[in-house]
Protein backbone atom coordinates (compact mmCIF):
# COMPACT_ATOMS: atom_id res chain seq x y z
CA UNK A 1 0.00 0.00 0.00
CA UNK A 2 1.09 3.33 -0.98
CA UNK A 3 -0.18 6.56 1.58
CA UNK A 4 0.38 9.98 0.61
CA UNK A 5 2.63 11.35 3.62
CA UNK A 6 2.58 15.26 2.52
CA UNK A 7 2.32 17.64 -0.37
CA UNK A 8 5.73 19.44 -0.66
CA UNK A 9 4.83 21.76 -3.48
CA UNK A 10 1.51 23.17 -4.99
CA UNK A 11 0.99 24.81 -8.24
CA UNK A 12 1.91 28.36 -6.79
CA UNK A 13 5.38 26.89 -5.48
CA UNK A 14 6.36 24.85 -8.78
CA UNK A 15 5.82 28.51 -10.85
CA UNK A 16 8.20 30.15 -8.76
CA UNK A 17 10.29 27.65 -8.40
CA UNK A 18 10.47 27.58 -11.82
CA UNK A 19 10.72 30.85 -12.20
CA UNK A 20 13.91 31.62 -9.82
CA UNK A 21 15.67 28.48 -12.36
CA UNK A 22 15.15 30.62 -15.25
CA UNK A 23 16.64 33.34 -14.02
CA UNK A 24 19.44 31.26 -12.84
CA UNK A 25 20.28 29.63 -15.95
CA UNK A 26 20.26 32.73 -17.36
CA UNK A 27 22.41 34.39 -14.38
CA UNK A 28 24.87 31.77 -14.43
CA UNK A 29 25.05 31.34 -18.51
CA UNK A 30 25.56 35.44 -18.92
CA UNK A 31 22.06 35.21 -21.39
CA UNK A 32 21.05 32.92 -23.82
CA UNK A 33 24.07 32.69 -26.20
CA UNK A 34 24.19 28.48 -27.09
CA UNK A 35 21.99 27.84 -24.54
CA UNK A 36 19.62 24.74 -25.18
CA UNK A 37 17.82 22.65 -22.72
CA UNK A 38 17.06 18.74 -22.98
CA UNK A 39 14.37 17.39 -20.67
CA UNK A 40 15.07 14.05 -19.40
CA UNK A 41 12.19 11.46 -20.33
CA UNK A 42 9.10 11.89 -19.45
CA UNK A 43 8.44 14.55 -17.00
CA UNK A 44 11.31 16.26 -17.31
CA UNK A 45 10.42 17.32 -21.16
CA UNK A 46 7.15 19.61 -20.62
CA UNK A 47 9.27 20.64 -17.51
CA UNK A 48 12.07 21.40 -20.22
CA UNK A 49 9.18 23.39 -22.27
CA UNK A 50 8.02 25.15 -19.20
CA UNK A 51 11.26 26.44 -18.50
CA UNK A 52 12.05 27.80 -22.04
CA UNK A 53 8.83 29.40 -22.15
CA UNK A 54 9.75 31.15 -18.78
CA UNK A 55 13.08 31.91 -20.32
CA UNK A 56 11.05 33.42 -23.46
CA UNK A 57 9.42 35.81 -20.82
CA UNK A 58 12.65 37.03 -19.88
CA UNK A 59 14.61 37.19 -22.81
CA UNK A 60 12.40 38.17 -25.55
CA UNK A 61 14.29 34.67 -27.64
CA UNK A 62 13.32 30.91 -27.40
CA UNK A 63 16.03 28.96 -26.94
CA UNK A 64 15.93 25.06 -28.47
CA UNK A 65 14.06 22.37 -26.69
CA UNK A 66 14.71 18.53 -27.30
CA UNK A 67 14.09 15.83 -25.60
CA UNK A 68 15.91 11.90 -24.27
CA UNK A 69 14.78 8.70 -23.54
CA UNK A 70 17.52 7.20 -21.69
CA UNK A 71 16.49 3.83 -21.91
CA UNK A 72 18.97 2.13 -24.14
CA UNK A 73 21.69 3.45 -21.67
CA UNK A 74 20.37 2.32 -18.53
CA UNK A 75 22.59 0.88 -16.44
CA UNK A 76 19.75 -1.95 -15.05
CA UNK A 77 18.83 -3.35 -17.91
CA UNK A 78 20.27 -7.11 -17.53
CA UNK A 79 18.66 -6.85 -13.96
CA UNK A 80 15.37 -6.50 -15.25
CA UNK A 81 13.30 -9.37 -16.98
CA UNK A 82 10.69 -6.88 -18.12
CA UNK A 83 11.93 -4.21 -20.93
CA UNK A 84 11.41 -0.72 -20.74
CA UNK A 85 9.18 0.59 -23.45
CA UNK A 86 11.45 2.94 -25.35
CA UNK A 87 10.37 6.16 -26.72
CA UNK A 88 11.94 8.60 -28.74
CA UNK A 89 14.61 10.85 -28.30
CA UNK A 90 14.23 14.17 -30.45
CA UNK A 91 17.34 16.59 -30.18
CA UNK A 92 16.62 18.71 -33.37
CA UNK A 93 19.65 20.46 -33.36
CA UNK A 94 23.40 20.20 -33.24
CA UNK A 95 24.78 19.79 -29.34
CA UNK A 96 28.49 20.43 -30.74
CA UNK A 97 29.81 23.14 -28.63
CA UNK A 98 26.37 24.37 -26.89
CA UNK A 99 25.78 24.56 -23.48
CA UNK A 100 23.20 22.44 -22.43
CA UNK A 101 21.18 22.35 -19.39
CA UNK A 102 19.69 19.02 -18.70
CA UNK A 103 16.12 19.17 -16.97
CA UNK A 104 14.77 16.24 -15.06
CA UNK A 105 11.96 16.25 -12.42
CA UNK A 106 14.08 14.30 -9.34
CA UNK A 107 17.49 14.10 -8.38
CA UNK A 108 17.74 10.49 -6.57
CA UNK A 109 20.65 8.44 -7.20
CA UNK A 110 22.59 9.66 -10.25
CA UNK A 111 21.54 6.93 -12.09
CA UNK A 112 19.32 8.36 -14.53
CA UNK A 113 21.56 11.36 -14.74
CA UNK A 114 24.64 9.34 -15.74
CA UNK A 115 22.77 7.38 -18.30
CA UNK A 116 21.50 10.78 -19.71
CA UNK A 117 25.06 11.87 -19.72
CA UNK A 118 25.96 9.37 -21.91
CA UNK A 119 23.35 9.54 -24.46
CA UNK A 120 23.96 13.48 -24.94
CA UNK A 121 27.77 12.54 -25.26
CA UNK A 122 26.94 10.22 -28.10
CA UNK A 123 25.16 13.17 -30.49
CA UNK A 124 27.88 15.24 -29.82
CA UNK A 125 30.76 17.00 -28.03
CA UNK A 126 28.63 20.10 -26.04
CA UNK A 127 30.46 23.04 -24.26
CA UNK A 128 29.17 21.77 -20.81
CA UNK A 129 26.14 19.92 -19.53
CA UNK A 130 24.39 21.64 -16.58
CA UNK A 131 21.78 20.46 -14.35
CA UNK A 132 18.03 21.00 -13.62
CA UNK A 133 15.81 19.43 -11.03
CA UNK A 134 12.83 19.80 -9.64
CA UNK A 135 13.24 18.15 -6.40
CA UNK A 136 16.57 16.73 -4.89
CA UNK A 137 16.24 14.06 -2.78
CA UNK A 138 19.20 12.66 -1.94
CA UNK A 139 20.79 9.40 -1.53
CA UNK A 140 23.23 9.45 -4.54
CA UNK A 141 24.63 6.76 -5.69
CA UNK A 142 27.18 8.60 -7.70
CA UNK A 143 28.98 11.43 -7.91
CA UNK A 144 26.30 13.70 -9.17
CA UNK A 145 25.00 17.01 -8.08
CA UNK A 146 22.73 19.45 -9.77
CA UNK A 147 23.51 23.12 -10.93
CA UNK A 148 20.32 24.28 -10.01
CA UNK A 149 17.29 22.77 -7.72
CA UNK A 150 13.47 23.50 -7.00
CA UNK A 151 13.28 22.10 -3.61
CA UNK A 152 15.52 20.14 -1.51
CA UNK A 153 13.26 17.67 -0.09
CA UNK A 154 15.14 15.00 2.96
CA UNK A 155 13.46 11.72 2.47
CA UNK A 156 14.44 8.24 3.58
CA UNK A 157 14.75 5.37 1.21
CA UNK A 158 11.38 4.06 1.32
CA UNK A 159 9.63 7.20 0.74
CA UNK A 160 8.22 7.70 -2.85
CA UNK A 161 8.74 11.29 -4.36
CA UNK A 162 5.58 11.78 -6.96
CA UNK A 163 6.11 14.35 -9.33
CA UNK A 164 2.85 15.54 -11.18
CA UNK A 165 2.46 17.65 -14.16
CA UNK A 166 -0.52 19.33 -15.61
CA UNK A 167 1.14 18.45 -19.02
CA UNK A 168 1.46 14.41 -18.27
CA UNK A 169 -1.03 14.17 -14.88
CA UNK A 170 -4.08 16.47 -13.89
CA UNK A 171 -2.67 18.31 -11.54
CA UNK A 172 0.59 20.14 -10.92
CA UNK A 173 2.23 18.94 -7.10
CA UNK A 174 4.82 17.33 -5.76
CA UNK A 175 3.89 14.80 -3.16
CA UNK A 176 6.05 12.88 -0.83
CA UNK A 177 4.17 8.84 -0.38
CA UNK A 178 5.00 5.99 1.86
CA UNK A 179 4.93 2.36 1.59
CA UNK A 180 3.47 1.10 4.29
CA UNK B 1 6.51 -4.29 -21.97
CA UNK B 2 7.91 -7.74 -23.24
CA UNK B 3 7.49 -10.25 -26.34
CA UNK B 4 5.33 -12.95 -25.45
CA UNK B 5 7.53 -14.96 -28.21
CA UNK B 6 10.90 -16.11 -27.55
CA UNK B 7 12.17 -16.33 -30.85
CA UNK B 8 11.03 -14.87 -34.57
CA UNK B 9 9.99 -17.87 -36.72
CA UNK B 10 6.42 -16.74 -38.34
CA UNK B 11 4.15 -13.70 -38.24
CA UNK B 12 1.57 -16.40 -38.74
CA UNK B 13 2.04 -17.20 -35.15
CA UNK B 14 3.27 -14.12 -33.13
CA UNK B 15 0.55 -11.90 -31.64
CA UNK B 16 -0.38 -8.94 -32.72
CA UNK B 17 0.78 -7.09 -29.60
CA UNK B 18 3.79 -8.61 -30.42
CA UNK B 19 3.56 -6.71 -33.88
CA UNK B 20 2.63 -3.63 -32.51
CA UNK B 21 5.31 -3.22 -30.47
CA UNK B 22 8.02 -4.43 -32.59
CA UNK B 23 6.55 -1.56 -34.89
CA UNK B 24 6.61 1.17 -31.94
CA UNK B 25 9.96 0.27 -30.46
CA UNK B 26 11.20 0.13 -33.93
CA UNK B 27 10.39 4.23 -34.70
CA UNK B 28 11.71 5.18 -31.10
CA UNK B 29 14.98 2.97 -32.95
CA UNK B 30 15.08 5.09 -35.99
CA UNK B 31 16.69 7.75 -34.96
CA UNK B 32 19.57 6.47 -34.00
CA UNK B 33 20.73 5.34 -37.72
CA UNK B 34 20.62 8.93 -38.56
CA UNK B 35 23.35 10.46 -35.59
CA UNK B 36 26.91 11.02 -36.65
CA UNK B 37 27.85 8.42 -34.07
CA UNK B 38 25.37 5.82 -34.42
CA UNK B 39 25.73 3.46 -31.49
CA UNK B 40 23.71 2.88 -28.20
CA UNK B 41 25.25 0.76 -25.66
CA UNK B 42 22.39 -1.62 -24.52
CA UNK B 43 23.50 -5.07 -26.43
CA UNK B 44 27.17 -4.79 -25.05
CA UNK B 45 28.48 -8.10 -24.19
CA UNK B 46 26.14 -10.09 -26.30
CA UNK B 47 27.01 -12.14 -29.52
CA UNK B 48 24.58 -12.58 -32.12
CA UNK B 49 25.32 -14.76 -35.12
CA UNK B 50 24.67 -14.70 -38.82
CA UNK B 51 23.65 -18.06 -40.09
CA UNK B 52 23.06 -18.38 -43.78
CA UNK B 53 22.56 -20.98 -46.42
CA UNK B 54 21.36 -19.16 -48.91
CA UNK B 55 22.79 -16.20 -50.53
CA UNK B 56 21.95 -12.35 -49.01
CA UNK B 57 23.50 -8.79 -49.24
CA UNK B 58 20.59 -6.45 -47.07
CA UNK B 59 19.17 -8.62 -45.39
CA UNK B 60 22.76 -10.18 -43.47
CA UNK B 61 24.00 -7.23 -43.70
CA UNK B 62 21.03 -5.04 -42.47
CA UNK B 63 21.11 -7.78 -38.88
CA UNK B 64 24.79 -7.37 -38.31
CA UNK B 65 24.51 -2.78 -38.31
CA UNK B 66 21.64 -3.24 -36.10
CA UNK B 67 23.27 -5.50 -34.07
CA UNK B 68 26.35 -3.23 -34.21
CA UNK B 69 24.87 -0.19 -33.93
CA UNK B 70 23.91 -1.35 -30.19
CA UNK B 71 26.76 -2.56 -29.22
CA UNK B 72 26.72 -6.25 -29.86
CA UNK B 73 29.04 -8.18 -31.57
CA UNK B 74 28.21 -10.16 -34.85
CA UNK B 75 29.72 -13.33 -36.22
CA UNK B 76 28.52 -14.25 -39.32
CA UNK B 77 28.98 -17.99 -40.33
CA UNK B 78 28.35 -17.98 -44.80
CA UNK B 79 28.20 -22.07 -44.71
CA UNK B 80 29.82 -22.31 -48.26
CA UNK B 81 33.58 -21.76 -46.09
CA UNK B 82 32.32 -23.61 -42.90
CA UNK B 83 31.91 -27.04 -41.23
CA UNK B 84 28.64 -27.60 -43.36
CA UNK B 85 30.92 -28.31 -46.08
CA UNK B 86 32.62 -31.46 -43.82
CA UNK B 87 29.09 -32.55 -43.32
CA UNK B 88 27.97 -31.28 -40.14
CA UNK B 89 24.44 -31.06 -39.78
CA UNK B 90 22.82 -27.99 -38.91
CA UNK B 91 22.06 -28.99 -34.99
CA UNK B 92 25.51 -29.68 -34.71
CA UNK B 93 26.60 -26.09 -35.97
CA UNK B 94 24.35 -24.25 -33.80
CA UNK B 95 24.92 -26.01 -30.68
CA UNK B 96 28.42 -25.51 -31.33
CA UNK B 97 27.63 -21.52 -31.76
CA UNK B 98 25.38 -22.10 -28.71
CA UNK B 99 28.36 -23.45 -26.57
CA UNK B 100 30.88 -20.91 -27.62
CA UNK B 101 28.57 -17.94 -26.07
CA UNK B 102 26.36 -16.76 -28.78
CA UNK B 103 22.82 -15.12 -27.26
CA UNK B 104 20.98 -15.13 -30.34
CA UNK B 105 20.97 -16.86 -33.71
CA UNK B 106 19.66 -15.36 -36.96
CA UNK B 107 19.52 -17.92 -39.91
CA UNK B 108 18.52 -18.57 -43.68
CA UNK B 109 18.02 -21.60 -44.98
CA UNK B 110 16.00 -22.82 -48.39
CA UNK B 111 14.41 -25.40 -46.13
CA UNK B 112 10.79 -24.30 -44.99
CA UNK B 113 10.45 -25.34 -41.15
CA UNK B 114 14.20 -25.50 -40.62
CA UNK B 115 13.93 -22.29 -38.20
CA UNK B 116 11.49 -23.66 -35.94
CA UNK B 117 13.43 -26.71 -35.44
CA UNK B 118 16.98 -24.85 -34.57
CA UNK B 119 14.45 -23.05 -31.77
CA UNK B 120 13.80 -26.29 -30.57
CA UNK B 121 16.89 -27.46 -30.54
CA UNK B 122 18.25 -23.94 -29.32
CA UNK B 123 17.55 -22.25 -25.36
CA UNK B 124 18.77 -18.72 -27.48
CA UNK B 125 16.13 -16.30 -29.34
CA UNK B 126 16.17 -17.15 -32.66
CA UNK B 127 15.30 -15.29 -35.71
CA UNK B 128 14.25 -16.74 -38.87
CA UNK B 129 16.14 -14.75 -41.97
CA UNK B 130 13.86 -16.52 -44.57
CA UNK B 131 12.98 -20.43 -44.55
CA UNK B 132 12.20 -21.67 -47.84
CA UNK B 133 9.09 -20.67 -49.65
CA UNK B 134 7.83 -20.14 -46.04
CA UNK B 135 8.47 -16.84 -44.14
CA UNK B 136 10.43 -13.95 -43.38
CA UNK B 137 9.12 -12.30 -40.61
CA UNK B 138 11.36 -9.57 -40.46
CA UNK B 139 10.66 -8.77 -43.79
CA UNK B 140 6.89 -8.37 -43.30
CA UNK B 141 7.90 -6.41 -40.27
CA UNK B 142 9.40 -3.62 -41.73
CA UNK B 143 6.99 -3.65 -44.75
CA UNK B 144 4.29 -3.15 -42.61
CA UNK B 145 6.50 -0.47 -40.98
CA UNK B 146 7.21 1.48 -43.85
CA UNK B 147 3.34 1.66 -44.45
CA UNK B 148 2.54 2.62 -41.22
CA UNK B 149 4.76 5.45 -41.24
CA UNK B 150 3.69 6.61 -44.50
CA UNK B 151 0.16 6.02 -44.09
CA UNK B 152 -0.66 6.69 -40.65
CA UNK B 153 -2.29 3.29 -40.13
CA UNK B 154 -2.99 -0.35 -41.48
CA UNK B 155 -6.35 -0.82 -40.36
CA UNK B 156 -8.57 -0.71 -43.57
CA UNK B 157 -5.74 -0.15 -45.86
CA UNK B 158 -5.57 -2.43 -49.59
CA UNK B 159 -2.29 -3.67 -50.53
CA UNK B 160 -1.90 -5.24 -53.73
CA UNK B 161 1.18 -7.85 -53.94
CA UNK B 162 2.28 -8.85 -57.27
CA UNK B 163 4.46 -11.30 -58.80
CA UNK B 164 5.71 -14.89 -58.02
CA UNK B 165 3.50 -15.15 -55.06
CA UNK B 166 4.12 -19.56 -54.91
CA UNK B 167 8.03 -19.25 -54.28
CA UNK B 168 7.94 -16.22 -51.71
CA UNK B 169 8.42 -16.33 -48.00
CA UNK B 170 7.98 -11.99 -48.19
CA UNK B 171 4.24 -12.13 -49.29
CA UNK B 172 3.48 -15.26 -47.07
CA UNK B 173 4.90 -12.80 -43.95
CA UNK B 174 3.38 -9.83 -45.13
CA UNK B 175 -0.30 -11.65 -45.77
CA UNK B 176 -0.28 -13.06 -41.95
CA UNK B 177 0.74 -9.58 -40.82
CA UNK B 178 -1.21 -7.38 -42.62
CA UNK B 179 -4.41 -9.41 -42.15
CA UNK B 180 -3.95 -9.53 -38.44
CA UNK B 181 -3.36 -5.23 -38.80
CA UNK B 182 -6.63 -4.97 -40.30
CA UNK B 183 -5.48 -4.80 -43.84
CA UNK B 184 -6.84 -6.01 -46.90
CA UNK B 185 -5.05 -8.14 -49.11
CA UNK B 186 -5.41 -8.63 -52.99
CA UNK B 187 -2.74 -11.39 -54.53
CA UNK B 188 -2.02 -11.42 -58.18
CA UNK B 189 0.40 -13.15 -60.67
CA UNK B 190 0.39 -15.86 -63.74
CA UNK B 191 -1.89 -18.98 -62.90
CA UNK B 192 1.08 -20.95 -62.62
CA UNK B 193 2.68 -18.70 -59.62
CA UNK B 194 -0.19 -18.27 -57.21
CA UNK B 195 -0.61 -21.35 -54.78
CA UNK B 196 -4.02 -23.39 -55.06
CA UNK B 197 -6.48 -21.83 -52.34
CA UNK B 198 -4.42 -18.88 -51.27
CA UNK B 199 -7.95 -17.48 -50.53
CA UNK B 200 -7.93 -19.44 -47.64
CA UNK B 201 -4.91 -17.02 -45.98
CA UNK B 202 -8.14 -14.37 -46.39
CA UNK B 203 -7.18 -12.66 -49.35
CA UNK B 204 -8.06 -12.26 -52.67
CA UNK B 205 -6.51 -13.28 -55.90
CA UNK B 206 -6.74 -12.70 -59.30
CA UNK B 207 -4.23 -12.99 -62.45
CA UNK B 208 -5.25 -9.71 -63.98
CA UNK B 209 -2.97 -6.89 -62.84
CA UNK B 210 -5.66 -4.07 -63.57
CA UNK B 211 -7.67 -5.26 -61.24
CA UNK B 212 -5.32 -6.10 -58.79
CA UNK B 213 -3.81 -2.38 -58.72
CA UNK B 214 -6.84 -0.78 -58.46
CA UNK B 215 -7.20 1.55 -55.94
CA UNK B 216 -4.73 -0.21 -54.10
CA UNK B 217 -2.92 2.08 -50.95
CA UNK B 218 -0.05 -0.10 -51.19
CA UNK B 219 1.27 -1.72 -54.24
CA UNK B 220 4.09 -4.36 -53.13
CA UNK B 221 6.05 -5.77 -56.36
CA UNK B 222 7.56 -8.62 -55.61
CA UNK B 223 11.20 -10.32 -57.29
CA UNK B 224 10.57 -12.29 -60.06
CA UNK B 225 12.61 -15.49 -58.49
CA UNK B 226 14.43 -16.22 -61.74
CA UNK B 227 16.51 -18.78 -60.14
CA UNK B 228 13.60 -20.71 -59.03
CA UNK B 229 11.86 -20.74 -62.69
CA UNK B 230 13.45 -23.60 -64.09
CA UNK B 231 10.44 -25.45 -64.65
CA UNK B 232 8.41 -23.04 -67.33
CA UNK B 233 6.08 -22.00 -65.09
CA UNK B 234 5.84 -19.00 -67.06
CA UNK B 235 7.08 -18.44 -71.13
CA UNK B 236 9.44 -15.41 -70.88
CA UNK B 237 10.61 -12.39 -68.42
CA UNK B 238 9.63 -10.63 -71.49
CA UNK B 239 6.18 -12.06 -71.66
CA UNK B 240 6.09 -11.81 -67.43
CA UNK B 241 6.94 -8.03 -68.11
CA UNK B 242 4.00 -7.53 -70.61
CA UNK B 243 1.62 -8.66 -68.75
CA UNK B 244 2.51 -8.14 -64.56
CA UNK B 245 5.30 -6.03 -65.10
CA UNK B 246 4.21 -2.35 -62.61
CA UNK B 247 4.71 0.40 -65.38
CA UNK B 248 3.58 4.08 -64.79
CA UNK B 249 0.15 3.40 -66.60
CA UNK B 250 -0.95 0.75 -64.46
CA UNK B 251 0.86 2.11 -61.10
CA UNK B 252 -1.88 5.11 -62.08
CA UNK B 253 -4.91 2.78 -61.88
CA UNK B 254 -3.99 2.99 -57.95
CA UNK B 255 -4.97 5.48 -55.16
CA UNK B 256 -2.66 9.06 -56.15
CA UNK B 257 -0.81 8.95 -53.06
CA UNK B 258 -0.30 4.84 -53.12
CA UNK B 259 2.99 3.40 -52.25
CA UNK B 260 5.27 1.06 -54.34
CA UNK B 261 7.25 -1.09 -52.41
CA UNK B 262 9.40 -3.58 -53.41
CA UNK B 263 12.08 -5.98 -51.14
CA UNK B 264 14.67 -5.91 -53.40
CA UNK B 265 17.08 -6.84 -54.89
CA UNK B 266 14.93 -5.66 -58.58
CA UNK B 267 14.97 -7.03 -61.48
CA UNK B 268 14.24 -3.63 -63.47
CA UNK B 269 12.54 -3.98 -66.81
CA UNK B 270 10.97 -7.24 -65.56
CA UNK B 271 8.86 -7.28 -62.85
CA UNK B 272 8.90 -2.73 -62.10
CA UNK B 273 9.89 -0.10 -64.70
CA UNK B 274 12.77 2.05 -63.66
CA UNK B 275 10.44 5.15 -64.03
CA UNK B 276 8.21 3.63 -61.09
CA UNK B 277 11.02 2.60 -59.03
CA UNK B 278 12.59 5.56 -58.97
CA UNK B 279 9.77 7.85 -58.64
CA UNK B 280 8.65 9.76 -55.65
CA UNK B 281 5.65 7.18 -54.83
CA UNK B 282 8.72 4.48 -53.99
CA UNK B 283 9.37 3.62 -50.79
CA UNK B 284 12.17 0.96 -51.86
CA UNK B 285 15.02 2.72 -50.03
CA UNK B 286 13.16 3.70 -47.18
CA UNK B 287 12.25 0.48 -46.38
CA UNK B 288 15.88 -0.45 -45.98
CA UNK B 289 16.82 1.92 -43.78
CA UNK B 290 13.58 0.72 -41.60
CA UNK B 291 14.98 -2.94 -42.06
CA UNK B 292 17.76 -1.57 -39.69
CA UNK B 293 15.27 -0.29 -37.47
CA UNK B 294 12.75 -2.89 -36.93
CA UNK B 295 15.54 -5.62 -36.26
CA UNK B 296 16.88 -3.10 -33.31
CA UNK B 297 14.14 -3.07 -31.88
CA UNK B 298 13.72 -7.09 -32.25
CA UNK B 299 16.88 -7.55 -31.07
CA UNK B 300 16.70 -5.29 -28.26
CA UNK B 301 13.37 -7.04 -27.29
CA UNK B 302 14.85 -10.33 -27.16
CA UNK B 303 17.93 -9.57 -26.22
CA UNK B 304 17.70 -6.02 -24.07
CA UNK B 305 16.20 -6.95 -21.02
CA UNK B 306 17.57 -9.67 -18.17
CA UNK B 307 16.54 -13.68 -16.87
CA UNK B 308 13.11 -13.81 -15.93
CA UNK B 309 13.59 -14.18 -11.92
Amino acid sequence: MVTEKARIMDEEAMRRAITRIAHEILEKNKGIEGLVLVGIRRRGVPLAERLARQIEAIEGRRVPVGSLDITLYRDDLTLRSDHPVVHRTEVPFAVQGKKVVLVDDVLYTGRTVRAALDAIMDLGRPALIQLAVLVDRGHRELPIRADYVGKNVPTSRREIIHVKLKETDDEDAVIIEEMT
Amino acid sequence: MKLKSRDILALEEMPREDMELILDTASSMKEIIYRPIKKVPTLRGKTVVTLFYEASTRTRTSFELAAKYMSADTVSIATATSSVQKGETLKDTARTLRVMGSDCVIMRHPVSGSCHFLARVLDIPVINGGDGMHEHPTQGLLDMFTMREKKGRLEGLRVAIIGDIYHSRVARSNIWGLKKMGASVVVCGPATLLPPEIEKMGVEATTRVEEAVKDADVVMVLRLQLERQQRGLFPSAREYSRLWGITRERLNLAKPDALLMHPGPMNRGIEIASEVADSPQSTIEDQVTNGVAVRMAILYLLLGGGEEK
